[in-house]
């Protein structure tokens, strides 16, 4: 833990290939991923996201995550400062590693989106005994 | 202007024209400024605040994914709203168990403070968190809420 004072990284937008149809913005989530011998570990940062938003998808190891904003209700109010702005979050990822689809985990707390992607497990070395005739 | 074209005449070498381009440098360099053009995203302490305001009340939103309510310290004094706490990521997570490969989720206190756009009642101040959105709702004082004045008829 640092003593030195957050900063704020503006969000950047999602370069998309083609150009969407709905008039939606996306943005990219800062995201942590950590590896450990069991699985691998993703956070991802999407604030105004809540559990139904949330979409995984993980195709031919090409891992997406989309989360789509629910309303705000900023309705009827006059802005007076806007320092961030809001969309629905989408990144992609390529997984290297074997992950065992069946167990995929995620939760999501307090606009943080955690993954768990379990490895498949590597097959374990088997001892053969060698009988005496 | 007419001096400014008169410098810039051929052959004429504009004393002034070093500070010009001083000027104009500086220009450049506060284009972006916050408060310059709505929209434009410029601070740079976190959390980034979003600020509106009906007839009767001033709403802040802060993007605050990961903070949990119990770390943050929200107070008004004055005109002056004041966001403090502190981002931490479950214990146990990061080195001690694996590798980060990518490591971009900021941890760490943050501070920030604003200046309400007008009055408010303080006793009335609420605030929550949701989906990692906090919303601080600052109903406004009485005397400073738009009073209708009605024409009476002679």
């Amino acid at each position: 833990m640092s003593d030195k004072e957050m900063q704020v990284h503006h969000k950047q937008e999602v370069q998309q290939a083609g150009e969407p149809t709905k008039p939606a913005r996306y943005f990219v989530p800062a995201v942590d991923i950590y590896e450990t011998e069991e699985a691998v570990h993703l956070l991802a940062e999407m604030p105004g996201v809540d559990k139904e938003g949330i979409e995984i998808n993980l195709e031919n190891d090409t891992l997406t995550i989309t989360g789509l904003k629910a309303g705000n209700g900023e309705g009827a109010e006059r802005v007076v400062l806007r320092e961030f702005e809001t969309g629905h979050y989408q990144r992609r990822f390529s997984v290297a590693e074997t992950i065992d689809r069946e167990r995929i985990e995620a939760t999501m707390t307090n606009g943080l989106l955690k993954l768990v992607l379990p490895k498949v497990e590597p097959a374990k070395p088997r001892w053969i005994e060698v009988k005496g005739g | 202007m007419t001096l400014t074209r008169f410098y810039e005449q051929p052959g004429f070498r504009n004393p002034w024209a070093d500070f010009e381009r001083m000027r104009r440098d500086f220009d450049t360099l506060f284009r972006g400024w916050p408060g310059d053009s709505p929209g434009a995203p410029g601070a740079t302490v976190f959390p980034a605040l979003n600020v509106s305001e009906d007839e009767n009340t001033v709403y802040v939103r802060a993007e605050i994914p990961g903070v949990k309510a119990e770390e943050l310290d929200i107070a008004v004094e004055g005109d002056t709203l004041t966001i403090k706490g502190e981002r931490r990521l479950e214990a146990g997570t990061g080195e001690a168990k694996g590798s980060y490969h990518r490591r971009e989720i900021e941890t760490g206190r943050f501070s920030r403070a604003l200046t309400l756009p007008g009055r408010i009642d303080h006793q009335r101040v609420t605030a929550s968190a949701c989906n990692g959105i906090l919303l601080i709702t600052l109903p406004k004082a009485e005397e400073t809420k738009p009073r209708r004045i009605e024409v009476k008829g002679a």
